[in-house]
């Protein structure tokens, strides 16, 4: 095999690297640990999020509620009924699936703006729930003393750099699971779905039922997400689910790039950046933000990550074509990686 | 016969769109369904397609029933069809549009994917060749990597010929194959269409212009306003009175496709 220079690889490997090495260059600043904590768990609700609206295009107002699910499946679980950290994880993870799944059966029978509206409506009941259901959820007392990982072995998760790398197993998941999709025929039927569901039907892709999977698997991201939070932050209420959340998900994503691999993790953690910058401004930091979105979706509505993969798509095939002059003839005439050539670039 | 069609009826309200039609497509054959516009042609397809489903009647594919089966079903038990507006992934290049017909039948999950199994392994490298011999078939391999928008419409046509034969399809519906293409590339594309037969799948196939219907067709159906006016070889349906004084006009053949192919866009054809 030959090895490949991939600018995307390296792209994906520098952020890698940043994220390894954080704990390390913010030794001495514990707050932007804890930023960066926070932002992971939002990222693999992104990277949830991204499943339902990147590759099968429907546009999940619902995300925010399954983040709350997640959030209080932990908190609960941990504190009220004193399960452990990984019992209550797997049961938010169960829990926030089994949502999915039958909000799905009944979500996924409309389309478009009314898929939108219908999961905009399931996100406000989930977050009227949680935040009125006082004798379950504490509502608006909130809820002390969430649980952090047990100790396995020397590892201490009380310690926020241990935490940290335990969320980067997780985040590492999600985004593996995401490239997977990228490259396999798994995510080309849920992408060809998105592109045309008539055209997908033709073809034999069953679009209801890769539809329901695909949302399934993003509620439980989104679960996952939540209850990692929950565990991070230690105390929580019921703003961890509100319709603002299932928003900034949404920006998150967008800023990074729908159906690419890096684009949640990217974009999520440059907006809470960028939110942390604009701080001192307070309420008026959307005033702020608000024009860098709006410029953001006019020049690169595919996201940071989905323009820097278009332009690298268009520098190879430049090089490819003067290669190709140069040489007279098409010498190495494939690379070794075909879904580097992926041209999905939106 | 592969496919047998009994009595299939639409109504759309009050409008009958397709009427009590029955005809049978023979395996190995060339079936063209032709009619002025509005006969029903694609709702025909449509409903055999797994599109639209039937108000009555009932569709045979190799002997079993699959009459209102969704699009889906129908497409995995060996119809592919192809739109009469090309349809493609238009912002994936060729290459994955084609590829995305062989996923469509693939049985590996995510979990394969994750854990790279041999049979995902397997599958992935089947996809790659499948999709480099259809693209060399269908004429298109130098346009792999052109994004499926930026390619010539006639190169449109044949990926969407590629992508349905990605699907492994023993019949394959070409709804107006030719419309929109020069003269010199509706000859191409009828060579393509023999070679397809040649391949082993059966092609039906609706369309306007006369020259490709007769020289091809094997059997021809003719529908007016939703009714089967003539079923049989193109010379028993050229010589049908009803069929010259419904759709033919005159006896003459060619002219008459202009007025029928108002809706796309024809350049050079005729001229």
């Amino acid at each position: 095999m030959k090895l490949t220079f991939s600018i995307r690889g390296v792209g994906a490997l520098l952020v890698a690297a940043a994220l390894l090495f954080a704990p390390l260059i913010l030794a001495e600043q514990n707050y932007l640990l804890r930023v960066l904590i926070t932002g992971i768990t939002y990222a693999i609700a992104v990277y949830g999020l991204n499943i339902i609206l990147g590759f099968t295009g429907q546009l999940s107002l619902a995300h925010g509620g399954f983040f709350g699910i997640g959030v209080y499946t932990m908190g609960l679980l941990t504190t009220d009924y004193d399960w452990s950290f990984w019992s209550a994880l797997l049961a938010a993870i169960v829990l926030t699936t089994v949502v999915g799944f039958l909000a799905g059966l009944l979500a996924l029978r409309t389309r478009e703006a009314y898929f939108a509206i219908f999961t905009m409506a399931l996100g406000l009941i989930i977050y009227m729930v949680i935040s009125r259901w006082e004798d379950v959820t504490h509502a608006y007392s909130g809820v002390l003393g969430v649980k952090l990982p047990e100790d396995i072995g020397p590892l201490d998760f009380s310690e926020p750099a241990t935490y940290y790398y335990l969320l980067l197993v997780f985040l590492a998941a999600a985004a593996y699971v995401t490239y997977t999709l990228r490259v396999s025929n798994v995510g080309r039927r849920l992408l060809a779905i998105r592109t045309s569901e008539d055209l997908a039907s033709s073809i034999g892709i069953n679009v209801g039922l890769n539809k329901q999977l695909a949302f399934t698997a993003s509620a439980g991201f989104a679960g996952l997400g939540g209850a990692l939070f929950a565990s991070a932050e230690g105390f929580i209420g019921p703003n961890s689910s509100s319709i603002d959340l299932t928003f900034e998900l949404l920006m998150f994503l967008l800023v990074g790039g729908v159906a690419t691999v890096m684009g949640p993790i990217v974009g999520t953690l440059l907006v809470l950046m960028l939110f942390e910058a604009f701080q001192d401004f307070q309420a008026y930091r959307f005033i702020l933000l608000g024009p860098v979105i709006i410029a953001l979706v006019i020049y690169a509505p595919q996201g940071l990550i989905g323009r820097l993969n278009q332009l690298t798509f268009y520098w190879k095939r430049r090089r490819a074509a003067a290669q190709k002059t140069a040489a007279g003839a098409p010498e190495q005439n494939s690379p070794a990686d075909p879904h580097d050539e992926k041209t999905e670039v939106r | 016969m592969l496919m047998q069609v009994r009595g299939l009826s639409k109504t759309f309200g009050g409008l009958h769109a397709v009427e009590d039609v029955s005809f049978d497509i023979a395996e190995g054959e060339i079936t063209a369904i032709i009619g002025p516009n509005g006969a029903g042609k694609s709702t025909l397809f449509n409903l055999i397609t797994g599109f639209y489903r039937p108000t009555a009647g009932s569709v045979t594919f190799k002997a079993k029933d699959i009459t209102g089966h969704p699009a889906h079903r129908t497409a995995q038990a060996g119809v592919a069809r192809t739109f009469q507006t090309t349809k493609l992934f238009e912002h994936s290049s060729i290459a994955e549009n084609v590829l995305a017909g062989c996923a469509a039948g693939s049985r590996s999950t995510l979990i394969d994917a994750v854990f790279r199994t041999p049979r995902h392994r397997r599958e992935e490298k089947a996809s790659m060749d499948k999709t480099l011999e259809l693209l060399e078939f269908t004429g298109i391999l130098e346009f792999k990597d052109e994004i499926a928008a930026n390619v010539p419409h006639e190169v449109q046509k044949r990926a969407a010929v590629a992508l349905a034969l990605a699907t492994e399809p023993e019949l394959l519906l070409l709804d107006e194959p030719a419309a929109g293409i020069t003269e010199d590339e509706t000859a191409r594309f009828g060579q393509l269409i023999r070679q397809i037969v040649a391949r082993g799948v059966t092609v039906g196939l609706v369309e306007h212009k006369m020259s490709l219907i007769m020289s091809l067709a094997d059997s021809i159906l003719v529908l007016d306003q939703g009714r089967r006016i003539a079923w049989g070889t193109p010379e028993e349906v050229r010589s049908d009175p009803r069929v010259i004084e419904a759709y033919l006009g005159a006896g003459s053949q060619g002219s008459t496709s202009q007025e029928d192919g108002i809706q796309e866009r024809t350049p050079g054809q005729g001229a």
